[in-house]
C-alpha cells in the first residue's frame, strides 16, 4: 500500500490525508468482489487456471513446509527417544510381516503369469503393469468444506494430475492439483468426488460417492433388487479410466430398502483409513505396455 | 529498520502458517481465523496501509493454500475487511470485550460468506460445527490485540 512517511505527532490528521490517495474504500471493495467473483467463475465453471495453479501451488509451497516443521519436528524427536526394545521388537514384526508378504508374493507372480497367458488365449487385454512410488502426508486441509491432503511428491517425481492414490489398505484418492515438490490429493469420502466400484462377490458395478464425512460414502441410484448385502467388499473396477481395477475400496455397512424411495439407500466405509493416513502408495499404470490384439494374434 | 518494514508482512504469513498448520482432528475444528483476526488488527490500527486491497492479497493466499476455488477466501475476506475499515474510528472507542463481540461477529459473517460461496459451488450441506472458529476468535482477539499493539508500538510502525 501506500507508505507515506508521517512525521507530524498527529498521526489522525495524517492518516486521513493519506487515506484520500488512491481508490476510495468503495470502489477498491468493488473491485476485490469483481475480481473474486470473475475469479471463481473463470476457476470453477471453466476450470481456467491448470497451469497456473501448478505455479501458485509451488509459490506457496514453502508456507507448506514451514507450517509442517513442528509436528516434522515432534516425530522426529519422538524416532530419536524411541527405546532400543520397542526398536528390536518393531523390525522382529516388519521381519515375520515381511517373510508372509514375499511367500505371497512368489504365488503372486506365478498367477499373474497363469492369468496373462489365459486372458491372452481369450483375446481380451492382459493386466498392466503398475509402478509405485511412496509419498509422505505432509499436510491435511483444514478447510472443512473439502476433505484433502498434500503428499510429498510433485511433477519434478513425474505425478500428474488424476494419479490414483491408495494406501497399504486400500483407495484413498486422487490427484488434484500438482505443484513442482507436493501435490494435493482429492480423498474418497469428499463431497465432490465419486469412484466407480463393482462388488467383489458378484460384480455388480456401482458408483461410490463421497459423503463429506471420512468415514462413509453413499452408493446411489441401486434400484431395490439389486443384489448386495452387508458387509460386502467393493472394489474399483476400473471404468473410469482413473483408478485401476481390483483395490479395494469400500464396504457396505448398511442398506435400506425402503420401497417409497426410488432407489435403495446404501452406506459404505471406506476400507482406507482417511483420517489417520501417513504413508501413501502413488500409481502409474504403463498403457504403453499394454499389448495390441494384433501383436497377440501372431 | 528493515524488520519493521516488513513486520506486517511477517505477521501475516505468520497467521497464514498457523491458519494452515497441521493439527489433531478434534483442536482442529477450534481454530481460530488466524489470517482474519491479524488483518482485523492492521486494519483498525493503520487503516491507510491495511484495508481491502491487502484482505484480497491474502484471502487469495488462502484459497491456494486450501484449496478452494480460486477467489471464495479473497470475497469473504474483502467484505469483511471492508466493514472494518468503513468502521475503523467507531470500533477503535470500544471496550476490548465489545471489540471482541464485533470481531465475533465478522467472524461469523466470514464462515457464513465462505460457506455459502462453497454452497454454490458445490453441494457441502451446513453444520454447526463450522461455527467454532467464530467462538475461538473471540475469545483470542483481546490476547492478539494485546500482543500486536505491543509489536506495534515496539517498532513504532504508523
Amino acid at each position: 500500500m501506500q507508505a507515506h512517511e508521517c512525521k507530524s505527532p498527529n498521526w489522525h490528521y495524517c492518516m486521513n490525508l493519506n487515506f484520500s490517495v488512491g481508490p476510495s474504500l468503495q470502489h477498491r471493495l468493488a473491485l476485490g468482489l469483481l475480481l473474486s467473483v470473475s475469479l471463481i467463475i473463470f476457476d470453477h465453471k471453466f476450470n481456467g487456471f491448470g497451469t497456473t495453479r501448478v505455479y501458485l501451488n509451488s509459490l506457496v509451497s514453502p508456507l507448506q513446509y514451514l507450517a509442517n516443521l513442528p509436528g516434522e519436528l515432534l516425530s522426529a524427536s519422538a524416532t530419536q527417544l524411541a527405546s532400543h526394545q520397542q526398536l528390536l521388537d518393531e523390525n522382529a514384526q516388519l521381519t515375520l510381516q515381511a517373510t508372509l508378504m514375499s511367500e505371497e508374493l512368489q504365488r503372486m507372480t506365478f498367477l499373474k503369469e497363469e492369468n496373462n497367458r489365459l486372458r491372452r488365449l481369450l483375446n481380451s487385454p492382459t493386466n498392466v503393469n503398475i509402478r509405485k512410488l511412496v509419498a509422505e502426508l505432509m499436510a491435511v486441509d483444514n478447510n472443512p468444506y473439502s476433505h484433502q491432503i498434500v503428499v510429498n511428491k510433485g511433477t519434478i517425481n513425474g505425478v500428474f494430475e488424476g494419479q490414483p492414490v491408495l494406501d497399504e489398505s486400500g483407495v484413498v484418492g486422487q490427484i488434484m492439483q500438482v505443484s513442482s515438490t507436493n501435490s494435493r490429493v482429492l480423498l474418497i469420502a469428499d463431497i465432490t468426488h465419486a469412484i466407480p466400484v463393482r462388488v467383489a462377490r458378484n460384480n455388480v458395478r456401482l458408483v461410490a460417492t463421497g459423503s463429506g464425512s471420512l468415514d462413509e460414502l453413499h452408493i446411489q441410484h441401486v434400484p431395490h433388487s439389486a443384489d448386495l448385502q452387508v458387509g460386502d467388499l467393493l472394489l474399483s473396477s476400473g471404468l473410469g479410466k482413473v483408478f485401476p481395477e481390483g483395490y479395494p475400496v469400500a464396504e457396505i455397512t448398511s442398506i435400506v430398502r425402503d420401497e417409497s424411495r426410488p432407489f435403495a439407500v446404501v452406506r459404505a466405509k471406506p476400507i482406507a483409513q482417511l483420517d489417520r493416513l501417513k504413508y501413501l502408495l502413488l500409481l502409474w499404470t504403463d498403457e504403453q505396455e499394454l499389448p495390441e490384439p494384433e501383436e497377440i494374434e501372431q | 529498520m528493515s524488520f519493521r518494514s516488513y513486520a506486517i508482512a511477517l505477521s501475516l504469513i505468520c497467521a497464514l502458517v498457523l491458519q494452515i498448520m497441521p493439527l489433531p482432528a478434534f483442536v482442529d475444528l477450534y481454530r481460530p481465523d488466524w489470517v482474519l483476526l491479524v488483518l482485523c488488527y492492521w486494519t483498525l490500527a493503520l487503516p491507510h496501509r491495511v484495508n481491502v486491497g491487502v484482505a484480497f492479497i491474502n484471502g487469495l493466499i488462502l484459497d491456494v493454500l486450501l484449496g478452494s476455488s480460486l477467489g471464495v477466501h479473497s470475497f469473504a475476506m474483502c467484505v469483511s475487511i471492508y466493514v472494518l475499515a468503513a468502521n475503523y474510528k467507531r470500533l477503535r472507542n470500544y471496550s476490548l470485550w465489545q471489540q471482541a463481540f464485533v470481531i465475533g461477529v465478522i467472524s461469523a459473517f466470514y464462515n457464513l460468506i465462505v460457506f455459502w460461496l462453497q454452497h454454490l459451488l458445490t453441494d457441502v450441506y451446513f453444520l454447526f460445527t463450522y461455527m467454532w472458529p467464530v467462538v475461538s476468535s473471540m475469545i483470542l482477539w483481546p490476547w492478539l490485540f494485546w500482543l500486536l499493539r505491543k509489536l506495534r508500538r515496539q517498532l513504532r510502525i504508523s
